[in-house]
């Protein structure tokens, strides 16, 4: 096998490519990111970086796109039904979707222990209407579905085989939440599709060019998964941008300390922050629009504040975005912005100088000031504007609840030391940012692609949750479908062994290659079970996790 | 999604702590609470805020409690982040940054009373009082009406208000007579100096819904209404659940909405409730919603049957008849007020107090000043296998006779024959301990 790695990020502006030889990013690419034909940026792009590599040599190619995220945020995602149960509790129409649901009998406890019994037949009348109405994919998620998945099962044995897609809601995340988890596998369904006919077309392109090494695509979390395996988890790969900058930094400026992520793109900066070198994950899912998710991903707060924000002059201060009206004017964009200040004040040579010149002076008239004062304030002002973004942030993650008098006394607080910039305008602003901050600030080498790198040397991660109740004697692993009979006289230490055991199974099958996989434990706990004041048994609970990084080969 | 009324939500539940593994008061006891709250997304609704708790510190504690023989050594780190979800919930609410908040929080704090030897009833010290006092330090005299909604009488908070005119004092519980503590009695209506702040509604076992929602609209809403409080306080035990393994009430997750509703409290405090798996989540459930002011009709336990659990005539007929008793005794208690304070200078009341959870007996001898201008300065002398105390409480704003008896009775207490003596000069916010010679 090769050992060269391609990585590919579509942004919001550009398209990346990336290269990699031997730990060392050895040829790069952007484009213009067409919206209307991301398949062709994606493979101009592409075709950019292998021009001149031997195809063999490729040990993998990784994607990191915004098919998915543009389809939902434009509400373009393919139309779906949603088949819920929900048993007693709040009114599940509060958080539809989709106008298409279908609200049916059945109804499980927090124990897994089933409340009400779904009616198949119920089901098959709804199978039929759905047909009637067209509708090809779909999605089934009942509440509590993790501790229990058998009536997602039986509903969706129920429905029969003319579907293309159903999406089931225990395997989409091991994670709590009813209201989520009804609209990621909604999700699921209502992207299938598109992201399904997305990648065919590239695998049959990729493959025209004889390329034979496995392809990945991106997750939110800052991992990767097969191609193949993705379609079950296509909504995995919403926001997967903010997660290939991050993953490109922990490559490009190794760090163990804690530290904030800046990506300062065209129209947002993008804050994620790094505690012991190791990414914040979002505790429950990411917020798309009117979504609210189970998506596991990177925590990363985009503000609107870019090299393209529209820079204006209200009450006689500089105001920054959050809009952007078009490109800089230097690039015959409509209105004057931060890196038109950036031409002016001479730290960049691009774009047509006088035009910048001529949007800034516009700015400068009215605050009564020379241009080069004005261009100043404008790069200060942003400057400011993101360190304040960034004392938001992690005042906000400061302040996340803890559940337990452990975690309360050990009240990690994150303060960060190192201020690590990318994208376009990294260097010109970072010197600013430093004043600022007070604190270093580094701006590593390839600034402009780490985002295609990260995406080339993300690990394959996936995680599983493991809940076992020794009272009524089984073992439940909602990713994996798995439910077994287990003693009660099952340990803890029995379910950590058949935790690291099912993930491993489930990396290999995701597409993980290296011979040794990094897992962890994220949370072990266990509580008796008492009736009558005995103890009856122990609810275990585990989850485990390939940890998020890099491949080592990015360093070999 | 969205909620009418801003709330907030302290959920501290203390994986890593218990009383003993199998004991009530356990490590799980709202784990499957919080699995409900997390399923239901309670958290994602807009409206409805996650607080981190604050640590409360010793100050908070003796403000409220004469430990013996001291803060440190009767509470755990536990206690003061109960404490301390409590206050969080408070300081919300009072820098307006929400409507209302729950402190789900544990372990709980009823039953513990100003003096505190040891654990009662699973309690070390009083959440609910040590939110009240820290809010009136913080923010100011306030008019404070506490609701206690759990099983068992709330003997603790009883105890710390007795004599505090200021501080309204309303609990619902199964009777005394088959409950622990064993009081709670009608005729107990608070001290010399705070007569009638104190409300007691013993309800008959296997009392449902219809008997605690008529006690809520025919006896408490109307006394809240003559009290006038600026905050309205509700100590949310939740065993008067059908399901509750230790008590014999018939209430449900539907009622506790209900009344939640009713009382529309300010800020709620978790007490009791022990049917962890079968009660607690849905109680829980309904009450968050009924604070937000959402719709709570479909939160039921899954054997939900009200027909089932509907409590007798006889019953209904006996709550009536004891609400007529109780509203009466109300409407008197402020004329035996002014016939108490014609007659005395001080007033004594001698206890044996008895710590179940922690097997420890106190004799108490609580002496109080009659006043008609403040609550009245308090000595108390108690003697347990803690030791022998004696200490002096000077109320909040209190009067300056008040005020000048105690600071002169600590004074002149003679400190050879305790072990330890304290002054509670609330008017100062100083609390001094000292031990013998």
């Amino acid at each position: 096998m090769g050992s060269m790695i391609i990585g590919l990020d579509v942004g919001g502006t550009h398209t990346d490519a990336a290269l990699i030889s031997h730990g060392q990013v050895a040829n790069h690419a952007k484009v213009r990111t067409d919206y209307k034909d991301l398949y062709s940026s994606v493979m101009g792009a592409l075709d950019q970086v292998l021009d001149g590599v031997d195809v063999a040599d490729l040990a993998r190619i990784v994607f990191s796109t915004t098919l998915a995220t543009n389809s939902v945020v434009q509400g373009k995602e393919d139309p779906a039904a949603l088949i819920i149960s929900a048993g007693p509790g709040l009114d599940p129409t509060n958080f539809l979707p989709t106008r298409d649901y279908y609200v049916v009998k059945g109804g499980i406890d927090h124990r897994g222990r089933e409340i009400q019994p779904i009616n198949p037949e119920e089901i098959r009348s709804i199978a039929r209407e759905i047909h009637e109405n067209y509708l090809t994919c779909l999605g089934v998620a009942g509440k509590f579905s993790t501790r229990n998945p058998t009536h997602e099962l039986d509903i969706k044995k129920a429905l029969g085989d003319g579907f293309q897609y159903i999406a089931t809601g225990h395997t989409v995340s091991g994670n709590l939440n009813f209201p989520r988890r009804m609209i990621t596998t909604y999700l699921n369904a209502a992207i299938y599709r598109t992201h399904k006919m997305f990648f065919d077309a590239v695998d049959r392109s990729l493959a025209s060019r004889k390329i034979t090494a496995p392809i990945y695509i991106l997750k939110a979390d800052g991992g990767t998964m097969g191609l193949h395996q993705s379609l079950d988890y296509s909504a995995q790969t919403i926001l997967s941008g903010p997660a290939a900058s991050v993953m490109g930094v922990l490559g490009l400026a190794h760090t163990e300390e804690e530290a904030v992520v800046l990506d300062i793109g065209g129209t947002t900066t993008d804050i994620a922050v790094l505690a012991d070198g190791v990414p914040l994950l979002e505790p429950l899912g990411i917020t798309l629009g009117p979504y609210k998710t189970l998506i596991r991903a990177l925590f990363s707060k985009s503000v609107g504040i870019g090299g393209d924000s529209c820079v204006r002059i209200n009450m006689g201060k500089v105001t920054i975005g959050p809009d952007r009206a078009g490109p800089a004017m230097a690039f015959g964009g409509p209105q004057p912005t931060p890196t038109d200040a950036r031409v002016v004040m001479g730290l960049v040579k691009i774009g047509d100088h006088d035009r910048a010149v001529a949007g800034i002076t516009g700015l400068a008239e009215i605050l009564k000031v020379r241009v080069e004062y004005a261009a100043e304030l404008i790069v200060n002002t942003t400057c400011r504007n993101i360190v304040n973004e960034v004392n938001a942030v992690i005042k906000q993650i400061n302040s996340q609840p803890v559940y337990t008098i452990h975690e309360f006394l050990e009240g990690k607080v994150i303060r960060p030391r190192k201020i690590i910039i990318i994208g376009g305008p990294a260097p010109h602003l970072a010197p600013r940012l430093r004043e600022l901050f007070r604190t270093a600030t580094t701006v590593p080498e390839h600034y402009d692609v780490a985002n295609a790198v990260g995406a080339g040397i993300a690990r394959t991660t996936t995680e599983i949750t493991l809940n076992v109740d020794t009272e009524r004697e089984v073992l439940y692993c909602p990713e994996e479908q798995r439910r077994e009979n287990v003693s009660s006289n099952f340990t803890k230490k029995d379910a950590i062994r058949v935790a690291f055991e099912l993930l491993t199974k489930r990396a290999r099958r995701m597409g993980a290659l290296e011979e040794k996989i990094d897992m962890e434990l994220v949370e072990d706990m266990e509580f008796n079970i008492v009736r009558n004041f005995y103890t009856t048994g122990k609810n275990i609970r585990i989850k485990a996790q390939v940890k998020p990084g890099i491949t080592s080969k990015f360093f070999a | 999604m969205k909620s009418n009324k801003k709330m907030g939500l302290v959920f501290f539940p203390a994986f890593d702590w218990a009383i003993s593994p199998t004991h009530p008061e356990r490590e799980e006891r709202l784990l499957y609470t919080q699995d409900q709250v997390s399923e239901e997304g309670l958290l994602d609704i807009d409206g409805i805020i996650e607080l981190r708790p604050s640590m409360a510190d010793f100050s908070d504690i003796d403000r409220v409690h004469i430990c013996v023989p001291q803060a440190q050594k009767v509470t755990t780190v536990s206690h003061l982040l109960s404490a301390g979800g409590a206050i969080a919930a408070a300081d919300a609410v009072m820098t307006k940054k929400v409507d209302c908040a729950f402190a789900l929080v544990r372990p709980p704090g009823h039953h513990a009373m100003r003096v505190v030897c040891g654990a009662r009833g699973f309690c070390n010290v009083n959440m609910e009082a040590i939110m009240v006092e820290h809010i009136r330090h913080k923010y100011g005299r306030k008019r404070v009406a506490i609701v206690d909604t759990d099983c068992h009488h709330g003997d603790g908070t009883q105890d710390i208000y007795w004599h505090d005119p200021e501080t309204l004092f309303i609990s619902l519980h199964q009777d005394g007579r088959t409950l622990y503590p064993g009081t709670g009695f009608i005729p107990e209506l608070g001290g010399t100096n705070a007569m009638g702040t104190t409300i007691n509604i013993p309800l008959p076992p296997h009392t449902s819904e219809e008997g605690f929602i008529y006690v809520t609209e025919n006896i408490i809403l109307p006394i809240l209404k003559d009290f006038q409080p600026d905050l309205i306080i509700n100590s949310a035990g939740q065993d008067n659940h059908y399901a509750d393994p230790i008590t014999d009430m018939n209430f449900s997750a539907q009622g506790y909405a209900h009344l939640t509703s009713l009382l529309q409290p300010d800020i709620a405090v978790l007490e009791g409730g022990y049917s962890i798996e079968d009660a607690l989540p849905y109680v829980n459930v309904g009450i968050i919603l009924a604070m937000a002011g959402l719709s709570y009709e479909h939160v039921k336990e899954p054997d939900y049957d009200p027909v089932r659990i509907r409590q007798s005539n006889k019953t209904t007929d006996y709550i009536k008849e004891i609400s007529e008793k109780i509203l009466c005794l109300y409407g008197e208690a402020k004329c035996r007020r002014g016939l108490f304070i014609r007659e005395r200078n001080s007033v004594t009341r001698e206890r044996r107090i008895y710590y179940d959870t922690d097997d420890i007996t106190e004799i108490q001898k609580e002496e109080i000043t009659v006043c008609d201008k403040c609550a009245g300065t308090i000595v108390i002398d108690s003697r347990s296998d803690k030791g022998t105390i004696c200490a002096v409480i000077i109320p909040r704003d209190a009067c300056d006779s008040c005020t000048t008896e105690g600071r002169e009775r600590f004074a002149r207490l003679d400190r050879q024959k305790y072990d330890y003596v304290y002054l509670q000069d609330r008017v100062e916010d100083n609390y001094i301990r000292e031990g013998r010679k």
